[in-house]
């Protein structure tokens, strides 16, 4: 058989790949967490002596044991104690952690720890939570330096996390005078972002210096807190990330991290912290928002403005959610001509899991309204939804957002491609079924920040050593970076390997996330092969004796003076020896094709058919159609993997997840309850179009995927079970009671 | 205030052609003993609820999930773990068919599928699509959205059934 097209798959097949939750350290303890039973109350007391008794426990360790570790972290509000202090905000929260020689007996003890509540009223939706009285946060956290691209904790007299607004033009004005005002309310779920591989870090305190190895996506950005909490340079701290288990953006930013540090720090030993997925839901979720979307249009079924209110619900601690509130403002009003805009969001803090990043970032709530009302408003004009999209939608080069890189896409021929999908496969019909289609479209500034680094050492036989900080959690970018060290360098992809990331070795990066890794890092590792090129060209012109300007490289080769020289015999000319290497190094920031931003616009563009029985309002996906609309596809099949699983993430979404809090307590905290996609709900009919125009600011033309096939799924999803029911879903997931609700609702209507 | 005793219990058990003899509490999980006891970290542990399949190994030639399996229950059995499909420098035939169909990303799930399709293949080499559908329906993954797994499943098949040399013991 042939391989595939991964340079991982078969330490993967084989077992071999080492992730987090593999790796141990000599003398290691282990901890367990002891959780909030209680989602708003006052600590008043923690009785922790029958723990303490237990066979082989080293520590019981409660926010007063923490010292000056004892500071919030946050890397936008500062609003997060490590261990609960004072107060509780959410059941499942971390009060206290065991620190005991094996797992077994930290779990044992962790139940033996007592916890006196004193309870405060418990607000666990954006709705009651922003109208009560009742803060979670007492405080607002505007401590000076803590703005976060360009996002800053405000103050706030309620529970609002944060708040943002964008507009131009006068939207309420142009409602006033539309012809045809269409309006969406939309709510999307609370959803858990599951990776097979749930949250743990491991920790090793010493005098000085602090080593994790932890499922982080952003291991530079762990280590900036870790450094503030512990007092610690930069240089002292090391965050390790082997392989990830799944990411999707649940492991952004700091999780168990600290945690795990302050329990080494607490214990003197390596201490490691793993979560089941109860705990993962307890520590991270997506927002979820509501979502009401007002559109205008003109006798010509143009949209002369669009007026739109978000609010999330963002739970306990704001982590990253004001930049995803803000993104989701940028993301919500889609890629089409309006003259008028008004957006507001708020972020409100509820006695819930806290809330972040998940794959879309803000994008799917957003979308699920607007894209919902685009289909809704095709409706009421009497119009066909694609042409409706296709008469407002903005050209190739035309401005999405003021100051911001123009549209890098040419949406309209996605759609062209979507609408030639779905036509050359329409299902059959059937009695007792009804079916619907929909497509969606949605373009996302992302790419985040454009800031990189990247390391070439090409070995004395040619060789190459890529050093680079993204994280590899299956998205195969290790393979796609390798791939393109090995066409800079005129190389064999088998002649390049890929570091993992570690902060003690391999250089600065921003982050994993906001598909930013095939353009951005990919630059640099160019940027990097560029500037190992002109130090083998100085090497090759200092042992020739001749000057650098005459050295000429050509396909791989040097040329100084008459000679041809690979550059292996460079590098062993200029040693003199069979040894020693020659490094490049590669810098992005801010600055020519990246000085723009965003560094590309991610574009979702799909389309769906559905069956809906109308027995049981089971939903099945027919057809599913992906346009990646990617400018060049450095790894087609990574792509088109990037593509399907994003898709099948929105599917999940829009059909079957949801975390359902009843009171305080979250009822479903696990995969029984909490239902994924499995095998047998793929959809019928799988279509991958990949759009290879060259029009994207990274390497080849290529802009980045992972996020954009997820983000119009619920959207379409809605719109097509809307078209098939004759009622308009108002939230999601679409499981069987709310679609024979529709249903009925249909048939009395 | 005791601490809660472990009662433990002698097992003998074959791991990857490999005998074992072991003291372990009768707490102890299959996939603890694998992946504490004996190294073997390829067995992923995910949902501890017998639903997602990341921690299914072979007992006695039948899948089982090892998060909720008792070692105590090992005694007198073989076990087939990730680590013991592939003959030396060989992989297993389903191995193959994963990497040549791109069916992983973060292959966390990788080895929790090799084992199930495995035993599929074992139970019935000529497995239909709806057989492999059914099978592998117990396995969640949250990358790759499941094509690309029913495809390399479909590969193993098609060449276990054309009378390939079988090279899982």
């Amino acid at each position: 058989m042939t391989a595939g097209p991964r340079s991982d798959a078969w330490e993967k097949v084989t077992g071999r790949a080492r992730y987090a939750v593999d790796m141990v350290m000599p003398n290691m303890a282990h901890a367990a967490v002891v959780r909030s039973e209680r989602a708003h109350a006052r600590i008043a007391g923690i009785d922790r002596a029958e723990a303490e008794a237990v066979g082989g426990v080293i520590a019981v360790v409660t926010a007063d044991d923490l010292g000056h570790l004892g500071r919030r972290f946050g890397h936008i509000v500062p609003d997060h104690y490590v261990l609960a202090k004072g107060k509780v905000r959410y059941y499942g929260e971390p009060v206290a952690v065991v620190v005991a020689e094996t797992p077994h007996q930290a779990a044992d003890a962790a139940g033996l720890v007592w916890v006196d509540y004193d309870d405060l009223p418990v607000l666990t939706d954006s709705a009651s939570a922003l109208a009560s009285d009742v803060l979670i946060h007492e405080q607002s956290y505007t401590e000076p330096g803590q703005e976060f691209l360009g996002v800053a904790p405000t103050p706030s007299a309620d529970n609002a996390a944060h708040r943002g607004e964008l507009a131009w033009g006068d939207a309420e004005t142009a409602l006033a005078a539309a012809t045809t005002v269409v309006e969406t309310t939309a709510t999307f779920p609370l959803v858990y972002g599951y990776a097979m591989e749930t949250y743990n870090a491991l920790a090793d305190w010493q005098p000085g210096s602090l080593h994790v190895v932890s499922t982080a996506q952003h291991p530079l950005m762990v280590r900036k807190e870790l450094a503030r909490m512990f007092s610690l340079p930069l240089a002292a701290v090391r965050v390790e990330v082997p392989y990830i288990g799944g990411g999707y953006g649940s492991k952004s930013y700091t999780k168990l991290e600290p945690l795990a540090a302050a329990a080494s720090w607490a214990s003197g030993r390596p201490v490691k912290v793993t979560t089941d997925v109860e705990g993962a839901m307890y520590t991270t979720r997506a927002d979820g928002a509501v979502v009401t979307v007002r559109t205008g249009f003109d006798a010509g079924a143009r949209i002369c403005a669009r007026d739109i209110d978000i609010r999330f619900d963002t739970g306990a601690y704001a982590d990253n959610s004001p930049l995803v509130l803000t993104k989701s403002i940028n993301r919500s009003f889609g890629p089409y001509r309006i003259p008028n805009l008004r957006v507001r969001g708020v972020a409100a803090y509820t006695n819930t899991t806290p809330a972040s990043s998940y794959r879309g970032f803000g994008a799917p709530q957003g979308a699920l309204a607007s894209e919902l009302n685009m289909d809704m408003a095709a409706d009421r004009l009497g119009i066909d939804p694609v042409e409706l999209r296709r008469r407002n939608l903005l050209a190739p080069g035309d401005t999405i957002i003021d100051g911001k890189r123009p549209l890098d896409a040419d949406l309209a021929a996605d759609l062209d491609a979507i609408v030639s999908a779905l036509d050359s496969h329409r299902a059959a019909p059937e009695p007792g079924t009804l079916r619907g289609r929909a497509v969606a479209v949605t373009a996302s500034d992302a790419g985040a920040s454009p800031i990189s680094t990247a390391q070439v050492r090409m070995h004395a036989d040619g060789s190459v050593t890529l050093l680079v900080s993204s994280t590899e959690m299956g998205q195969g970018s290790r393979t796609a970076l390798a791939q393109i060290a090995a066409r800079e360098l005129h190389v064999d992809l088998d002649s390049v390997a890929v570091g993992q990331s570690d902060t003690r070795f391999t250089p600065f990066e921003w982050t994993t996330g906001a598909s930013r890794t095939t353009t951005v890092v990919g630059l640099a590792v160019q940027a990097a092969c560029a500037d190992l090129w002109d130090n083998l060209r100085a090497k090759a012109a200092e042992s020739a004796g001749v000057p650098v300007d005459e050295v000429v490289v050509h396909a791989g080769r040097l040329h100084p003076a008459a000679e041809t020289l690979t550059p292996a015999e460079v590098i062993r000319r200029w040693f003199g020896v069979d040894a020693g290497e020659v490094v490049g190094v590669g810098v992005i920031r801010r600055d020519g094709a990246t000085e723009m931003l965003p560094p590309f616009w991610e574009i979702g563009a799909v389309g769906v058919e559905v069956s809906v029985n109308e027995a049981t309002g089971e939903v099945t996906v027919e057809h599913l159609v992906t346009v990646g609309d990617v400018g060049h596809a450095v790894n087609p099949e990574l792509v088109k993997g990037q593509d399907l699983g994003a898709a099948t993430q929105g599917l999940g979404i829009a059909l079957w997840e949801e975390m359902v809090y009843d009171g305080e307590q979250l009822t479903n905290p696990n995969l029984i309850e909490y239902r994924v996609p499995r095998l047998r709900d793929t959809p019928r009919r799988i279509t991958s179009v990949l759009a290879e125009r060259g029009d994207g600011a990274g390497p080849y033309g290529a802009k980045g995927a992972g996020e954009g096939a997820l983000n119009p799924v619920p959207a379409a999803v809605a719109a097509a079970v809307g078209r098939a029911v004759g009622v308009w879903p108002t939230e999601l997931p679409l499981t069987p009671p709310r679609v024979w609700s529709l249903l009925h609702q249909a048939g009395a209507g | 205030m005791t601490s809660p005793v472990a009662t433990s219990t002698v097992i003998r058990v074959r791991v990857n052609g490999r005998d074992v003899e072991a003291l372990v509490p009768v707490r102890l999980t299959v996939a603890e003993l694998l992946r504490e006891r004996l190294g073997l970290t390829g067995t992923k542990v995910s949902c501890e609820m017998q639903v997602c399949g990341a921690c299914t190994v072979l007992v006695d030639g039948n899948p089982v999930s090892s998060c909720t399996a008792l070692a105590c229950d090992l005694d007198g059995t073989e076990v087939l773990t990730v680590e013991g499909l592939a003959q030396g420098r060989d992989l297993h035939p389903v191995q193959e068919a994963f990497m040549a169909a791109n069916a992983l990303q973060c292959g966390f799930c990788t080895p929790g599928f090799v084992m199930m399709a495995v035993a599929l293949l074992d139970t019935c080499p000529a497995a239909s699509a709806d057989e492999i559908r059914e099978w592998m329906d117990g396995n969640l993954c949250r990358c790759t959205g499941y094509a690309p797994i029913e495809t390399a499943v479909t590969l193993a098949a098609a060449r276990t059934d054309d009378g390939s040399p079988e090279d899982d013991q």
